[in-house]
């Protein structure tokens, strides 16, 4: 079973055989006791701390099939070396382009992506409003009054008849749902508005982080299918360099990244104190961002029982299956229906 | 152009949809664990496999194991049960193998998990039938649009069942 790695520690990564082989260094420059990583059991791998490696390794982790992703000392993302395609389909890739290229068939894909993501922003919303309402002095209304905005702008998305109208759409749904997130967190956190590049305060710097590492799952699980992560249809192509990442990780964000902030907030796993407050940015401290990265990481492999295959699936799986969804309206199979979290 | 292989031929006689993605490159072998238990059986099963045979490709169609000083093509199956998709395979071989001139050729289905073997023949009757198949894949393959799923219980062993049976509820 191939896991995902995620490499914290400073250190030297290298081909042993057909073994991975880590050799931690610490900050001395001594190297510690190496620790050797079956590639049968690697899937990507997540590079926060520094990482020392050769070409041969990326050699091998090409032929396997691996990619590396990169994230600066800020916790921004800044890359991702990815290996050859391997699953290339010439109809599958003029299906696609041809969807794009129409401005009809991409609004009707773009609208869905927005839909998707806006169900499962109210799914989110619902739960909290649910919960708020049960504790008997709140008579705060924030989340209600969200829950009818969000549902009167999905409802005008079938009006919108191209993509930067769509946008505005979207825009709106996403101010309105970061709107009340001071009222699921506001005892510990406080977000005051979003703001990005750089995040301005913890909440922020934990939205980032989390959308990130969204994007990174959604681009490792669209390599290992005949869809071209290059061509988009809600964000324009070379919006950033795989954007179709962007448009399936809009429809995970609020299940996958809001859910367990909230989570982890609510459980006090995340305190203030586990951030580093500087001069107009924020960023998480190591031990919490490992936490995080944990705390993500078991998200993705939690199952659920699916209603239509009628057995259970990881959260990451569901992901393929958005990628086969989309595959299958672009084939002109079955027409595409974004994913939509029930529980 | 898309070249009629033994594997579609096989596809033809269990699921059209499967060959079509197939046949379009669009595939599923490398997350299913099926597949990759077939490949290994492939590999092992006849440790002792003698030099003589060969692997011969013919008119872009590739046959693992060719015995050509008995004629006989062999075909290894994982399958618990014999299947009449296999036996149209090696048809297909062998009429590959006529149609290039070697006369008389017969088939082997071995199946090393049943410790059992199918012998394969071609008739000159037969030919016409073979020529069928291949001529209704490559209109097959060539169209637009993508067959039906089967809607079998054999769906869920197969590698794309993903692919067919994901979908939302309205």
């Amino acid at each position: 079973m191939k896991q995902p790695k995620y490499l914290f520690n400073a250190g030297r990564m290298s081909r042993k055989d057909n073994t991975l082989k880590f050799t931690p260094v610490d900050e001395d420059g001594k190297e510690g006791t190496p620790r050797y990583l079956p590639i049968e059991q690697v899937g990507d791998l997540y590079v926060f701390g520094s990482l020392d490696a050769n070409s041969a390794l990326y050699n091998f982790l090409g032929q396997e099939g691996i990619a590396v992703h990169f994230f600066n000392y800020y916790e921004h993302y800044t890359g991702s070396f990815m290996p050859r395609e391997y699953l290339l389909a010439g109809k599958m890739q003029v299906d696609q382009t041809k969807h794009y290229l129409a401005p009809k068939k991409r609004i009707e894909i773009a609208r869905r992506f927005v839909e998707g993501a806006a169900n499962n922003i109210l799914r989110v919303l619902k739960y909290y409003e649910n919960r708020t309402r049960s504790t008997p002095d709140c008579v705060d209304s924030t989340l209600l009054d969200a829950i009818l905005t969000v549902e009167r702008l999905l409802a005008s998305v079938p009006t919108a008849t191209d993509v930067p109208m769509l946008m505005g759409i979207e825009g709106n749904i996403r101010q309105t749902y970061y709107d009340t997130f001071d009222a699921i967190v506001g005892a510990t956190f406080c977000l005051d508005g979003r703001s990005k590049r750089p995040p301005r305060n913890e909440l922020n710097a934990l939205i980032s982080f989390g959308n990130m590492l969204c994007y990174t799952a959604c681009l490792s699980t669209i390599y290992h299918t005949q869809l071209n992560p290059t061509i988009s249809f809600l964000h324009e192509p070379g919006a950033r360099r795989y954007s179709l990442a962007l448009d399936i990780a809009e429809v995970f964000k609020p299940i996958l990244v809001d859910r367990l902030i909230f989570r982890m907030i609510n459980k006090r796993q995340l305190q203030p104190s586990d951030f580093r407050v500087e001069i107009g940015s924020c960023v998480m401290k190591e031990a919490a961002r490992k936490r995080f990265v944990q705390g993500f990481d078991e998200q993705l492999k939690e199952t659920i029982k699916h209603r239509v295959l009628g057995r259970s699936v990881s959260y990451r799986h569901l992901i393929k299956l958005e990628c086969y969804k989309l595959q299958k309206h672009l084939l002109g199979v079955e027409e595409y229906r974004p994913f939509k979290a029930w529980w | 152009m898309h070249t009629v292989t033994g594997s579609l031929i096989g596809m033809y006689h269990i699921c059209k949809r499967e060959m079509w993605l197939h046949a379009n490159h669009i595939r599923m072998e490398h997350n299913s664990e099926l597949v990759a238990e077939g490949k290994q059986l492939h590999e092992q099963a006849y440790p002792q496999r003698a030099e003589r045979y060969r692997e011969i490709i013919l008119d872009g169609s590739k046959i693992d194991f060719y015995d050509p000083y008995d004629k006989v093509v062999h075909e290894i199956k994982k399958s618990d049960k014999l299947e009449h998709s296999h036996v149209a395979q090696v048809q297909f071989y062998l009429y590959l193998l006529r149609r290039n001139g070697v006369e008389g050729a017969t088939g082997l289905i071995e199946y090393p998990k049943l410790r059992q073997t199918q012998t394969v023949r071609l008739e000159e009757e037969d030919v016409p039938m073979v020529e069928t198949w291949v001529q209704d894949i490559e209109r097959i393959v060539t169209s637009e649009q993508c067959p039906d799923r089967i809607a079998k219980s054999k769906c869920r062993s197969c590698s794309y069942f993903d692919f067919c049976y994901a979908t939302e509820e309205p």
